[in-house]
């Protein structure tokens, strides 16, 4: 196994509040949507590293819903949302809601397409209430903005 | 127009010719028609667009007399810089954690068959 590590790619639509995150996967659609469905793998990797992760229910099918707290140093956050298409190995279609925060919700999508060679490329959307909200988490194209500016910068150092 | 300076920055950089001209503005201060040179824009236009840059902390205008070049202020932008590759550097670590656990998982593995009760996964 090729032991390849892949970019993360974050950008975000101009037009509407969205983020766009695109990863590929060693691993064919079918484990990666597992790991997407079946609570106890998600466990091991959604939650922050210092955060426990505990599922209330997650039912990941088209009408199901679900429910996880995160534990951190005593303090509890719950998060919940209702699945709205699942189609295995192929799409999930959910929202997301904080509890913190109990009038807002996200629209997710994610889906799982097949690159070949027992590859998957994962593209995971996230559309919210408001450009305030989205970019509350990320400035649109920031990321090329921001590296344009400094490797023209480079370039005119070295030059 | 958001509140907080960290949200201000970002609707100002929202726009592609208002990041085109923070990326010029890295290399060094320009004037106003220095920024409007490479485009089918008015100054006018710029100077609007310089406007949200200004009220957003992103860059400055020095007093000085007609030429007034516009100065981009670094520290604001390394903090959008570090916030953003915070925000990747997070969903990086959590993918690789998923690379694990994908590699972790046998090849092949069965559907869950019908007659197993759907999991609730409710570690008590």
């Amino acid at each position: 196994m090729t032991t390849s590590t892949h970019e993360t790619r974050i950008t975000a639509d101009r037009d509407v509040p969205l983020v766009r995150i695109v990863r590929e996967f060693d691993a064919p659609p079918e484990k990666v949507f597992r790991a997407h469905s079946d609570p106890a793998l998600l466990v091991q990797w959604l939650g922050p590293r210092r955060v426990t992760m505990r599922v209330d229910h997650y039912d990941c099918r088209t009408g199901g819903s679900y429910r996880y707290i995160h534990a951190s140093g005593g303090n509890e956050f719950g998060f919940h949302g209702s699945f709205h298409e699942v189609r295995p190995s192929e799409l999930i279609v959910q929202t997301f809601t904080f509890e913190g925060m109990p009038d807002g919700v996200a629209l997710e999508r994610v889906r799982f397409e097949d690159i070949g060679g027992g590859r998957t490329r994962l593209t995971a959307t996230s559309l919210v209430d408001s450009f305030e909200a989205r970019d509350a988490f990320l400035a649109s194209g920031m990321e090329g903005g921001v590296r344009e500016g400094y490797e023209r910068l480079d370039e005119l150092l070295a030059g | 127009m958001a509140a907080d300076p960290l949200s201000r920055v970002f609707s100002a950089l929202a726009d592609p010719t208002r990041r085109d001209m923070v990326a010029r503005l890295a290399i060094g201060d320009a004037t106003v028609n220095e920024l409007a040179r490479p485009y089918v824009v008015t100054v006018q236009a710029v100077s609007k667009h310089l406007k949200v840059l200004e009220d957003a902390g992103l860059v400055s205008r020095t007093r000085e007399a007609q030429r007034r070049p516009v100065h981009l202020e670094a520290d604001v932008l390394d903090l959008m810089t570090t916030w953003i590759e915070r925000y990747r550097r997070t969903a990086e670590e959590r993918y690789r954690r998923l690379d694990d656990v994908l590699r972790s998982m046998p090849d092949g593995v069965e559907p869950t068959p019908p007659s197993e009760p759907p999991s609730t996964g409710a570690p008590t």
